[in-house]
């Protein structure tokens, strides 16, 4: 069998630290170099990480494709399969297969303004198509990244994010809910409160997407909408449990669709006319 | 297609000299009820039997089996010791039900673990005749030209057999001195009778033609709260259906030798924790979301993907669930029927 979809493939771990209290960053790659270099995705796929003994679970990819030869995932201690994960050092070897999912349409954003609108956690997906953009930056128009934390502590690559804030060719706007340091130098609201710097918008050349916890996506959107940008061109990114990454275990089944080869990432107008989506 | 004749007398000769291939399979009785099981005596063959409890699927993705023999972390697929086996007796609506599994398993992302036991399963097919829980007309599979490697069709004191793949030819030839090779005209004449007349058979019919349209429409619909009050979320409905293909995964371990196994069970949609995410979310916390869900895929997410339902009119359902949902329920009360 030449292919087998269901095989992981060995991969070792590079570097990890911890983002923020429960979310740790991970840098893996596969054993020889000359296959590190070959991985391709898209951002927004994912991969399926697999510890013998222990079982599988998808993760978001956190890197972009245009930096070759690592994938880099955050990962939150939600689970057994992150709970194990989390004893894991430097060097030590697990398994992964992917990658899966539709990705971001990044061909059609070509030339378009992109608004990026991360809440929690939704930074890691979010941070792929962020650094592809930024990597490819003649092939996009202006680009928005709004980014709401609960606390300055929760903010995920949150160095990382502040650094950016210095270029010129990208609007960066990162808030959090509450200031517990007093230190904190950036916005202080919920996420929706920064659209009112978006100025200038042309809706038609305009792409959003977002990824969050659940009880965001309907206020942002709402701030989406009434900037006037069809449904089609908002674009989130979903969560179900997956075993398989490839429709065939059923787990992610929504209605006609499995989120796992259909999604992750659907469109404003697939969630109003398919049930169930969110 | 080549057609051949087999005298029925021998039938029970022509399988035995088929395990020089491999294992033999066909209907045998159980309890009250039949299943496939190995035919090791071929005198516990039943050929009139109509439906098993478990469908031809489970040779095909058995109910629990091993993909990955692992240590630390070296991943090996199990795809070697799977052994050549015939199943005799497969009804026609359950070839269709092969015939969505292929379309499922084998496009999209081929699954090699059923890929490799479909190529060494040879399927025998049989003609049957329903009874009142089988609605195959209504459903368009109550006849196959594919799917198959040797089709049986019961007529009187002799079968017509069509061969359906090279396979099917190679197993002919392991006993070609038991065929005739001389169709006539009466025999074809012997053959429209006999489907006119089992045609005819056909009691119970089960319109599904607008079954998108009408489970769309019905997705508010009190109904499916009154179905999910009666389910029992058994599960039973989806261990039986001929083209439920869901499954779990877990491993296996035997920490003393640092070696062990990634085994795939069947699971079913109807069970609570199918849709629980790490984290403790459910995404269909209610069982009329998750009875919802079981006849959507069936009834419409199939049509839109494969453009036909994964309905057979076998009857599994009917014959199996100890609340009375099955498919010809749930369609007549989506239907506004009593």
């Amino acid at each position: 069998m030449a292919n087998n979809v269901y095989l992981p493939e060995p991969m070792r771990i590079v570097r990890r630290y911890d983002l923020i209290d429960d979310v740790r960053f991970f840098q893996v790659r596969p054993l020889e170099m000359e296959r590190a270099l070959q991985l391709n995705y898209l951002p927004g796929q994912f991969m399926m990480v697999s510890l013998a003994g222990v079982g599988e679970a998808p993760f978001s990819i956190s890197s972009t494709p245009s930096r070759p030869g690592l994938l880099e995932f955050g990962i939150r201690k939600v689970g057994i399969i992150t709970e194990e994960l989390f004893k894991l050092k430097e060097n030590e070897v697990i398994g992964v297969r992917g990658p899966f999912g539709n990705g971001f349409p990044i061909d059609k954003f070509e030339k378009k303004d992109l608004i990026i609108v991360v809440g929690g956690l939704g930074a890691v997906p979010l941070r792929s198509l962020l650094l592809y953009t930024l990597d490819n930056r003649d092939r996009f128009g202006r680009i928005f990244f709004l980014y709401g934390a609960r606390r300055p502590a929760e903010m995920l690559f949150r160095r990382e994010f502040m650094e950016l804030k210095s270029r010129e060719d990208l609007h960066s706007m990162l808030t959090v809910d509450k200031d517990d340091t007093g230190r904190w130098t950036e916005q202080v609201g919920l996420v929706t409160a920064l659209f009112k710097n978006l100025k200038d918008i042309d809706p038609q050349n305009t792409y959003a997407t977002v990824c969050g916890p659940p009880v965001m996506y309907k206020f942002v959107i709402d701030e989406i909408i009434k900037l006037g940008i069809p449904k089609h061109q908002i674009l989130m990114t979903l969560e179900r449990r997956m075993h398989c990454g490839v429709g065939k275990c059923g787990h992610c089944v929504i209605g006609s669709i499995y989120t796992c080869m259909d999604g992750p990432v659907f469109s404003y107008w697939d969630v109003m006319h398919m049930k169930d989506l969110i | 297609m080549k057609v051949l004749k087999l005298k029925k007398h021998n039938l029970n000769d022509y399988l035995d000299s088929l395990r020089v291939w491999g294992e033999v399979y066909g209907p045998v009785k159980q309890g009250e009820k039949y299943i496939y099981g190995q035919l090791d005596d071929l005198s516990k063959l039943d050929t009139k039997m109509l439906r098993t409890i478990l469908p031809v699927k489970k040779f095909l993705m058995p109910p629990k089996f091993n993909t990955f023999t692992f240590d630390e972390n070296k991943y090996k697929a199990e795809l070697e010791n799977i052994p050549n086996r015939i199943v005799f007796g497969v009804h026609p609506c359950e070839i269709h039900g092969l015939l969505i599994l292929d379309k499922f398993f084998l496009e999209r992302f081929p699954d090699p673990f059923y890929g490799e036991r479909r190529r060494k399963t040879a399927i025998l097919g049989l003609s049957c005749v329903p009874d009142d829980k089988c609605f195959a007309k209504s459903t368009n599979t109550h006849y196959v030209e594919s799917g198959f490697d040797l089709a049986f069709n019961d007529l009187d004191n002799y079968y017509l057999v069509w061969v359906g793949s090279s396979l099917g030819d190679d197993l002919v030839r392991i006993r070609l001195d038991l065929f005739e090779e001389d169709i006539k005209e009466k025999d074809l004449k012997h053959y429209m009778e006999w489907r006119n007349w089992r045609d005819s058979q056909y009691k119970l019919n089960v319109n599904l033609t607008a079954m998108p349209d009408i489970m769309e429409l019905n997705y508010s619909s009190p109904v499916w709260d009154e179905l999910g009050d009666k389910c029992l979320s058994c599960g039973a409905c989806s261990m039986v259906c001929p083209t439920c293909p869901c499954y779990n995964m877990s491993d296996q371990i035997r920490p003393s030798q640092f070696t062990g196994k990634r085994e795939r069970t069947w699971d079913s949609c109807m069970f609570k924790q199918f849709a629980l995410v790490a984290g403790g979310h459910n995404f269909r916390e209610a069982r009329s979301q998750r009875v919802r869900l079981w006849y959507t895929h069936k009834l419409k997410a199939f049509i839109t993907e494969f453009g036909k339902a994964a309905c057979i009119g076998c009857g599994r359902c009917i014959d199996t669930c100890p609340v009375d949902i099955n498919v010809k329920t749930v369609v007549k009360a989506l239907k506004g029927g009593k």
